[in-house]
């Protein structure tokens, strides 16, 4: 007599468990889609058009390596001023302080998150993964600019890069799908996207 | 002890009497014992958390640091957060569920007895395994009794893993319970007893045990993705590997905020059942209490990132649960009026349930405009995470949940034991807890908009008198409950004879059986008209 309801309500439970799991990709489309969260698309922007050249905004930079990431980013300035619209270039210096080859991928996030879709990368080292030889020094330039859109009342922008290592996962990729397979096809799709621009 | 009297008089009629001694509690399938085991639980488990705040108030009573150090102090506030929830309050309900539900709607037992035996026994391993963590080398868990990733995860120690196989069993647990209740509810259902004629205890449960099979799912997820971002290298709350600690708010609040009513819609169905009794009147609005209990446990799912304001949300998203966080005032609003219409031109008695009855209708309601207070999205951002915040969950919790959790104690303990509590006795627990929990928690609303923070073994200078006056309140309030723990006790052992039907007002076919309630009632279904 009760199993009929019994059964509709252990199957609500396992639907709700699966419910929690599906949060985590409805919270990235949604984010996505929005903009939301400092979420920055890995996507090379065209040049911007028009210049505003009544305000200018302050874009600053940091670095943040993941605890066991071998990794250093520098940018040359901690903070550059800059006219919406205007294309700027910053410097970075990034180094593998490990004495092995490896391989890095940084992920940015723009803060205040409602402005980070209004920060425009032409060019960027978070593009693609990046291999650096043991102890080896490169630098990469950032090419980007702040949209004329952008609300007035942002006037001070962060962006800033968390650096992970990705030596392991990209050896393992060819055998088995995993988390970074998703980042990976961003990646590519941002390859495409760069070719298609020119 | 009456009940195992009860039982062995029992035992008589019926040929599968209870095996006695520890393996009749260990194995039993009745609904009353399965009850008591829970109540006694919640009153052990309460008397734990108790504890533990009084080891956060002796810190807190002077500035500077005392007694504890930072990383001890966390883990009292983590564990007495997670103790009185899980282990106090939602078995405390589940007990008087197990107790009352069965009686109230003329059934002979829960639904389903073996699964109830269970639900009940592996409550205690789940606790166990929380407390000893305590004692482990590294400490339990420390990160506050929501978790925050990356907290719970990158920063936490080795025994995380035991926090989170505790949750998983306490979940297991309430979603037993909650299918438990339901299927007794909606099968089990004396004849006559339509959907619009039941108990409202029973209405608000069975709206409970909705939520939690809705929502407890949704924390064992929680802790799974903290378990295996922690141990197996996922990231699901790791910006580095693709992830976001921003969503595991998201997540645990999805969970979280629903669970805040989960622990107050028994109340409600508490309140709505003793305040008719002593105001020997019917209560005002029945239906309109049903529909406002729906209403609340509906919007209660779409208001969860009230508690995330300050993680930088887009305006619209700041509104939206703004306005829906008040629209929830509505409904709760129509229950505190059903209740003062009830008793509005009532022959009012004040009983100790009724005392606790009102002190909870007049407390509950100020914790909800403080409540409604942090809803305002621009003033929660000064409010967010100072000890307004505590003051706002203990009014509701404290002399919500846990006022509402004595008075129904007070209400049924003769109808358990067959004898009456001692009004004395419980004249000073009643009085003494009144005095002392305000004494304890209002001054925190003070202090919290003056900007002392929560969690924080220590304070800025200003706030030392006031705290000192809210660790007095709390250490009187904490001893106040020994006299609960003295009342219930001296209860059970014996006192004066009542009747079957306790309370002179009072309705409802618990009040049908004898006195003490024998060990199997209603075999044969009664008759509802």
């Amino acid at each position: 007599m009760h199993t009929p309801l019994l059964k509709k309500l252990i199957l609500a439970v396992l639907g709700m468990f699966a419910f929690a799991f599906a949060l985590v990709p409805l919270y990235d489309v949604f984010c996505d889609i929005t903009g939301l969260n400092g979420k920055v698309d890995l996507v090379v922007a065209e040049k911007s058009k028009e210049i505003d050249k009544s305000r200018s905004v302050d874009v600053s930079f940091t670095t943040h390596a993941k605890s066991s990431a071998p990794f250093s980013v520098k940018a040359q300035q901690y903070s550059v001023t800059v006219q919406p619209g205007k294309l700027s270039e910053v410097e970075f210096v990034a180094q593998n302080l490990s004495d092995k080859a490896r391989i890095m991928q940084a992920i940015p996030s723009v803060s205040p998150g409602q402005a980070a879709k209004y920060l425009h990368k032409l060019a960027c080292f978070c593009f693609d993964q990046q291999s650096l030889e043991a102890n080896q020094t490169m630098k990469f330039t950032l090419r980007f600019y702040v949209d004329t859109e952008l609300p007035a009342d942002v006037q001070e922008l962060t962006l800033s890069y968390t650096l992970y290592d990705i030596t392991s996962n990209t050896a393992q990729i060819t055998q088995a799908p995993n988390i970074s397979d998703q980042l990976l096809s961003v990646v590519e799709h941002a390859h495409q996207r760069g070719h298609n621009n020119g | 002890m009456s009940i195992a009297a009860e039982e062995q008089q029992t035992s008589h009629e019926h040929s599968h009497g209870a095996p006695s001694g520890l393996k009749r509690w260990l194995y039993t399938t009745n609904h009353k014992d399965i009850g008591s085991l829970y109540l006694l639980f919640s009153l052990l488990m309460f008397l734990t958390g108790g504890a533990m705040a009084m080891v956060i108030r002796a810190e807190l009573f002077q500035p500077g640091m005392q007694l504890v150090d930072p990383h001890f102090f966390n883990q009292m506030t983590t564990v007495h957060g997670l103790v009185m929830v899980f282990g106090a309050v939602m078995p405390a309900f589940t007990g008087l569920a197990n107790w009352m539900i069965p009686m109230m709607i003329g059934a002979p037992d829960m639904a389903l007895p073996r699964m109830n035996n269970w639900s009940f026994w592996i409550l205690p391993f789940a606790f166990a395994i929380l407390l000893m963590s305590l004692f482990m080398e590294g400490g339990g868990p420390a990160f506050g009794w929501t978790f925050y990733a990356p907290l719970s995860t990158t920063y936490s120690n080795d025994n995380t893993a035991l926090f989170v196989f505790a949750v998983h069993i306490m979940g297991i647990s309430s979603i037993m319970g909650a299918i438990n209740v339901i299927v007794t509810i909606v099968n089990m259902r004396a004849p006559g007893m339509t959907w619009m004629k039941l108990p409202l205890f029973v209405w608000t449960w069975l709206i409970t045990a909705f939520l939690l099979i809705a929502v407890m799912p949704v924390l064992a997820g929680a802790v799974t993705m903290v378990l295996t971002d922690k141990y197996f290298g996922t990231s699901f709350f790791d910006a580095a590997g693709g992830g976001d600690p921003v969503m595991f708010q998201h997540i645990f609040w999805f969970f979280g905020h629903p669970e805040v009513y989960i622990m107050i819609l028994p109340a409600f169905g508490i309140i709505s059942t003793i305040v008719p009794t002593f105001s020997r009147k019917k209560l005002f609005g029945y239906a309109s209490m049903v529909y406002a209990t729906s209403s609340i446990a509906l919007l209660s799912f779409v208001v969860w990132a009230h508690h995330m304001f300050t993680t930088g949300m887009p305006l619209a998203g700041e509104l939206f649960f703004m306005y829906a966080t008040m629209l929830i005032s509505v409904p709760t609003g129509v229950k505190v009026f059903n209740w003062v219409a009830t008793m509005w031109r009532g022959a009012i008695s004040f009983e100790i349930p009724m005392m606790f009855a009102i002190a909870f209708i007049v407390l509950f309601t100020l914790g909800g405009f403080s409540g409604l207070m942090l809803a305002i999205t621009p003033a929660d951002f000064q409010y967010h995470d100072t000890y307004f915040v505590v003051a706002h969950f203990h009014y509701v919790l404290v002399t919500g949940a846990v006022f509402s959790i004595m008075a129904a104690a007070y209400y049924w303990l003769p109808k358990w034991t067959g004898n009456m509590y001692s009004e004395t006795l419980a004249q000073w627990h009643f009085w003494m807890s009144l005095v002392s929990v305000n004494v304890l928690f209002f001054p925190m609303h003070f202090v919290g908009l003056a900007g002392m923070p929560r969690r924080i073994p220590d304070y800025a200078l200003q706030f030392a008198d006031f705290n000192a006056i809210i660790s007095i309140g709390g250490f009187v309030f904490g001893l106040s409950q020994l006299l609960f723990v003295a009342v219930v006790f001296k209860c059970i052992r014996g006192g004066e004879s009542v009747p079957d039907k306790v309370w002179d007002g009072a309705e409802g076919l618990e009040w049908q059986v004898a006195s003490p309630a024998p060990y199997h009632t209603f075999s044969k279904p009664p008759k509802v008209d």
